[in-house]
């Protein structure tokens, strides 16, 4: 049995070849930052930060049409706090509300119901953003509209799902050699969707909690596992092989995979979900949002997003781009790899 | 008189004699304030420390206290801050029509508490009566006296200092968001005058003192290293936080060390002397969780001076900023 003494030293002393983790969960990139785990990695592990924190990778169409939808008469915008200040192509949501958009920020999709009901004469739109951990909740929304036939609730949907553009980073020829498999969403997909993946381009995967000493284990399995393609679940107290089928078959219920725009990426085919065909009359129009325009041209979350550069490499970090006056998504949320790595004063 | 506010009660007249007479005069009554007069005249010292805040806290009433209460604290604990004896506060009212009178007098009676609480005299007061909803907005002035030249500034901390932070973090916060998302829990907050908690520690040489408030003790101790020009480095180990706010924080993916607080201060003093400051604060009333947090060191580069580390639990080092954005809590 390996002490976690042993496993920080074998991190702060491994001499083999550079390895390249990637984190494609923002709760990792910020619990990363908050335990000090770069300063106790040898420089030879670099830590890379992907596409996981979903406002970081929302088109900025969809932002665009969401600030449309708020100016209109009758309508209300109702997102979580992240979303606000999310730059679309000319400005933010929270821009908007200084021109006069209705929006409400609140801390769950339930929150919505009772909203409505009491202000029958409006439409209320939920900014339906997020990954598989998000999206059965999306799904209790769709059940309780129904079931209490509510007609002015919609939802302006942009859901992403997490294995197909791991593998799509992958296809891209992204420089990583190990992944740190999100917790969250494999508590909900089960490790398995990760194995195909593993095995296709014979590198490790490793699910994490998100404890100091749970991201230490898995990055140890990480770099021991390199250059194999195996999923080792080092979060077993949540995570299973299956996942939470009960999730899984709510969410089919109400939604189907369909193809994504992702910030800064483009399309990836089948990365997305959006309202079954039955369900489409409580969507809000949320198809055909691929266009992607920067507010500012040297925004580099592209880039960062894919693990091609650190937040700082971006001539705009720090500079032009903070969190007061975010350029990019990244710098947006406190799960950005921007954010992090700014608020965090990271370097590695 | 009526049971909300209407605009007559701003507009000077008999109303607004009813309501000053009925909800502040029979709250704050006392010799100074009795006498009606345009400006109070009252005793003065050598020196004094003047502070002003406005309070514009949703909802008016959350658990261990209200908007009363917390803009008696606010400013008293500021002028605690500089060493000052607190004696005089001002307040002025900003009251939008529709505001219960209810309300109002259960809010005057707190204030009416704390003060005394916090051995202070309101000596002047006003109210002004606008459009709105109901809210209530309340602006205090604090006079406090200094009585030696002892500096106690942001400026002072020295290499060699300890840092102590007199109670649990992030239980304003944590109560006021759990209000506002009707989480259900037993978590208070912590606002609350610390004329005791300073009272105990003045026979110390204080370097610096300051108010833990919006932005958590985070964005306090990096301002405290800016200042003096120091490095600040806290143990994560040895910060309390109550494990109701600890679990929420964690649920919110909020960070206790940005979380405000209304009733605790960061003390830095010499390491000789931490641990008998540390024992005199902890028999202070509301300093029961105190704990040496961290210190002060010399910079050993550019970079680091000014800077706030965290020694976290597993052993890593982690660069501290102020807080960024709005903490609002994370949506995955």
């Amino acid at each position: 049995m390996i002490t976690l003494e042993e496993i920080k030293n074998f991190l702060k002393e491994y001499d083999g070849p550079d390895i390249n983790i990637m984190e494609v969960c923002g709760s990792h990139t910020d619990a990363i930052s908050k335990n000090g785990i770069p300063s106790m990695l040898s420089e030879r592990i670099h830590l890379l930060s992907g596409p996981g924190c979903p406002v970081c990778v929302t088109p900025s169409s969809y932002i665009d049409r969401l600030i449309a939808l708020s100016m209109e008469e009758g309508m209300v915008i109702a997102t979580f706090g992240d979303l606000i200040r999310v730059p679309g192509s000319s400005m933010s949501l929270s821009d908007a509300k200084g021109q006069g958009a209705k929006v409400v920020m609140v801390y769950s999709p339930m929150d919505i119901l009772d909203m409505a009901k009491k202000d029958p004469d409006k439409t209320y739109v939920f900014a339906a953003v997020g990954f598989e951990t998000t999206t059965p909740v999306y799904a209790c929304l769709m059940d309780e509209i129904i079931k209490q036939d509510i007609k002015n609730i919609r939802l302006l949907t942009a859901l992403k799902t997490m294995p197909r553009v791991i593998d799509h980073l992958m296809e891209e020829g992204a420089p990583i050699d190990g992944f740190l498999a999100p917790g969250h969403v494999s508590v909900v997909t089960g490790y398995g969707v990760f194995e195909p993946i593993a095995e296709k381009y014979k590198i490790p995967f490793g699910v994490s909690g998100f404890s100091g000493q749970e991201l230490l284990v898995a990055l140890y399995g990480i770099v021991k596992n390199a250059g194999c393609g195996v999923v080792k679940n080092y979060y077993p107290s949540v995570v299973t092989k299956e996942g939470n089928t009960k999730a899984k078959s709510l969410t089919d219920t109400y939604f189907e995979v369909s193809d994504a725009s992702w910030r800064g990426m483009g399309m990836v085919g089948g990365s997305g979900m959006e309202l079954k065909e039955e369900y489409k009359k409580y969507d809000m129009g949320s198809k055909g949002l691929y266009e992607d325009h920067k507010k500012n041209k040297a925004c580099r979350c592209d880039q960062v997003l894919m693990g091609k550069i650190k937040p700082n490499d971006c001539p705009l970090f720090g500079k032009t781009c903070m969190p007061e006056n975010p350029q990019g998504a990244c710098m947006v949320s406190t799960e950005g790899s921007c954010f992090s790595y700014f608020a965090n004063g990271r370097t590695m | 008189m009526n049971k909300t506010i209407t605009m007559q009660h701003g507009s000077g007249g008999s109303a607004t004699a009813e309501l000053i007479h009925e909800v502040f005069e029979s709250a704050f009554s006392n010799e100074i304030l009795s006498q009606m007069e345009d400006a109070a005249a009252v005793d003065g010292a050598a020196k004094i420390a003047m502070t002003t805040d406005s309070f514009v806290v949703t909802p008016l009433f959350f658990p261990n206290g209200d908007i009363g209460r917390l803009s008696i604290c606010g400013t008293v604990n500021d002028l605690l801050s500089r060493g000052a004896y607190p004696k005089y506060i001002t307040c002025g009212f900003i009251v939008e029509e529709g505001a219960s009178v209810d309300d109002l007098k259960k809010i005057a009676r707190s204030m009416s508490e704390t003060a005394a609480e916090a051995g202070v005299q309101i000596v002047a007061g006003d109210t002004k009566v606008i459009e709105g909803s109901g809210g209530v907005y309340i602006n205090t002035t604090g006079v406090g006296f200094l009585t030696d030249d002892r500096d106690i500034s942001a400026a002072n901390a020295r290499p060699g200092d300890a840092i102590i932070v007199t109670g649990n973090l992030g239980d304003h916060h944590a109560a006021l968001l759990s209000c506002r998302m009707e989480v259900e829990n037993d978590i208070q907050s912590d606002n609350a005058p610390l004329n005791d908690i300073v009272d105990h520690i003045r026979k110390f040489n204080i370097h610096t003192l300051r108010d833990v408030t919006r932005g958590g003790l985070a964005t306090v101790l990096k301002e405290l290293a800016e200042a003096s020009r120091q490095k600040f480095i806290i143990e994560d180990a040895l910060l309390p936080v109550d494990s109701g706010v600890r679990d929420f924080c964690g649920i919110m993916g909020l960070d206790p060390l940005y979380m405000g607080n209304e009733g605790k201060m960061a003390v830095i003093l010499p390491e000789a002397e931490a641990k008998e400051a540390l024992k005199s604060i902890k028999e202070s009333r509301y300093g029961e969780n105190a704990a040496i947090i961290g210190r002060v060191e010399s910079p050993g580069s550019v970079e680091e001076e000014g800077g706030l580390y965290s020694r976290t639990n597993i052993g890593g080092l982690r660069s501290l900023s102020v807080l960024m954005g709005e903490g609002l809590p994370r949506i995955c």
